[in-house]
This record gives C-alpha cells, structure tokens and sequence, in this order.
C-alpha cells in the first residue's frame, strides 16, 4: 500500500511539473511562435524585410520612435508611406483583428527583444491601453 | 596491420562513398519530365506515334514598362513562372525573396527569364508594376517581367501554369492563390513545378534549371 502511494505521489508530482513546464515553454514562446505564423512571410524569419518592398523589424529604428503606435499598426494594419531606418516604404500591411491583446503584447515583446533590438517591453495592461486609441481592444 | 575497429570504419566509410558516387551518376543521366497530360498521334506516314506534350497556349501580356511580351519573346529561352498582386499581405513577399534567389543566380544571362503575373489586373496598373519591380530591386525589365493582362487571360495561363490562383473575398487581400513556381522549356512545355513557399524546393528548382539549360543549347545546335 505505501508503495503503490509512493507511485502514485511520483506521478502526481512528474504530471506537475509536466503541466507548468507546458505553461512556461508556451508562454515563453508565444511572442516567437506567433510572429512566425502571423508576420514572418512578409517581414522575414529574421526580420529582415524584403528590399525596399517590406521593411526591416531587426535593426528598426520605427519600434523605438513609434513604440506607442505599434499596437494599433498591429491591430488595424497600416497603408500608405513610411519611413524605417531612412528609406521609404509603401505597402499595406494587413490587420490582425484576431489576436487578443496579450498576443499582440507577446508579439510586440518579441519584436523588441530580438536580433539586437533592445527596445522597453510592454505590459498587457499597457498595450490593451494603447489599443484604446484606435478603438481595438478586446480586453484579453 | 590494422585495428578491426578502423578496419570496420574504413569499410562503412568506402560503402559510403560507394553508394554516394551511385547516386550523383543517376542524378547526371536525369531529364526534366514532360508536365501535364500527353496526347498520343498517329502519324500519316505509318511511323511511330508522335507524343504532343501539354503546351502553355499563345499569350500578349504587358509587363511593367508597358511593353508587350508574348511566347515568342520567351520562345527558346527557360523561363520561371510565378502569380502575385502587388499588395499581397500573405505568401508574396516570401515567395518572391525566394525567386530573387533565382533571379541573382541567372541575372543577366539572356536563355534565363523569369515573368511575374498579377491577379489583381484591376489594381496592378503598369506603374504600380513597375514600382514594385524597383522596389524588389528588378532594374532589368526584360529579364524578370512584371506583367499584366485581362483577368480572364491571366487565370487561364495560371491554370496552363498548373498554379492555383482565384478571386476570394475571404482570402487575405481578396484573393487566393498557391506559391507554385514552374520551370518552362524554350517550346512552351512545363517541365517542373515548384513551391516557391519552400526554400528546399527553390533549391530543387537551382539544381534542375542547367538540366533544362544543356538540353536546350543540345536542341539548339541541332540543325
């Protein structure tokens, strides 16, 4: 009886820590795992852009200097000119209504802390705030 | 005298070797294969039947400097296919980063073309054609074209093309349409298809272009 206890508690405890390392792998990657299914065919695997038809993530000066409106260009695309690291650009960029805020918040983090970019992260309270401005919070 | 140990290594080694000098043979002897259906005719004279291979129909386009390209500007040279619309959010900029790799290997070699179909004719006008062909860094117009059509020539070359390609409200930028790159001979013939969505299959595509290209130059000092 206490054997089969002792079993019982190893499975209990490995079933666990199966559990949160689930929850942490997931949420660790999610930013990485979801920009490579949403934005890596036009903007790279490695964020290189593509020439001067799309622009560069990796190196790009726009995060920084247009942080607070990435969240509504994630949300509601974008059209028209811009300009990232001195060159214009002119493509249209496609909305994402279906990724929750915190999605946009794990993409945005990515974006920020990878291929040398060290821009400031966001919180999901943060972005969900941001997002009011262009009326694209859903509160998740 | 040699340890057994090595002896075994050297033996797997020469195996090795053995079975990769097999392959490279049979990978030399390869032609391209004829793509789509044939059509077996007899022939007046009583001789052996001739094959008719699938053949891309007649086309006029226009590509992004406004000039007209037809099958006898393509006549005689292998040519690479593919269908866009320049504001394609989805699969585009990836599959044209993968036929730049292409193009950068071919460029400026005059038996190489590559020719970029829109299926947005309504939006892709000659100027935005030719915008996006600078942007992608394209300077020479008359090596990779960037061309248009009537919607209804369009469609019917991407299904010659064996590429699927149609208007859809629901797809990402109103259409939905396949990465297909297909490779095609100087008489027209699809010799190999490719999804340009694939960065192992472009390489496929790398690997059997010169096969094309020998046996095009073999035609052509033929008499």
């Amino acid at each position: 009886m206490p054997r089969a206890l002792q079993v019982l508690r190893g499975a209990a405890i490995a079933t666990a820590f199966g559990l949160l390392a689930g929850c942490f792998t997931n949420k660790q990657n999610e930013g990485a795992r979801l920009y490579q299914e949403h934005c890596s065919n036009c903007h790279g695997e490695q964020g290189a852009g593509l020439r001067r038809l799309i622009p560069p993530l990796a190196g790009s000066d726009y995060l920084s200097t247009n942080r607070a409106a990435l969240p509504c260009i994630l949300r509601k695309g974008q059209q028209g000119l811009v300009v990232v690291n001195a060159v214009e650009y002119n493509q249209v960029m496609p909305p994402h209504e279906d990724l929750t805020d915190s999605q946009i918040t794990n993409i945005l983090n990515f974006l920020q802390q990878s291929w040398g970019n060290k821009g400031e992260a966001y919180t999901i309270r943060e972005v969900s705030e941001l997002l009011g401005a262009c009326n694209g919070s859903d509160g998740r | 005298m040699i340890h057994p140990f090595f002896r075994r290594v050297l033996l797997a080694l020469s195996g090795t070797l053995l079975l990769a000098s097999c392959s490279d043979n049979k990978q030399q002897a390869t032609t391209l294969p004829y793509i789509g259906e044939h059509d077996v005719r007899a022939r007046t004279d009583g001789g052996p039947a001739d094959t008719i291979y699938a053949t891309i129909p007649r086309f006029t386009l226009t590509n992004q400097e406004g000039k007209t390209v037809t099958d006898s500007t393509l006549a005689g040279k292998v040519y690479v296919t593919d269908f866009f619309f320049a504001t394609c959010p989805s699969i585009c900029p990836k599959m044209q980063s993968e036929m730049l790799r292409v193009y950068e290997k071919y460029k400026n070699n005059p038996r190489v073309a590559f020719l970029s179909h829109t299926i947005d004719p309504a939006h892709d006008s000659i100027p935005v054609l030719r915008d996006y062909a600078e942007r992608l860094g394209v300077t020479n117009a008359s090596q990779w074209q960037f061309v248009t059509a009537p919607h209804d020539t369009i469609f019917a070359l991407a299904r010659a093309y064996m590429t699927g390609a149609e208007a859809d409200k629901k797809a990402a930028g109103g259409f939905a349409h396949n990465g297909t790159f297909a490779l095609v001979d100087g008489q027209r013939h699809v010799r190999g298809l490719y999804d340009g969505m694939n960065p192992q299959e472009v390489d496929r595509l790398l690997r059997e272009m010169p096969l094309l290209l020998a046996e095009e130059s073999a035609k052509q000092s033929k008499p």
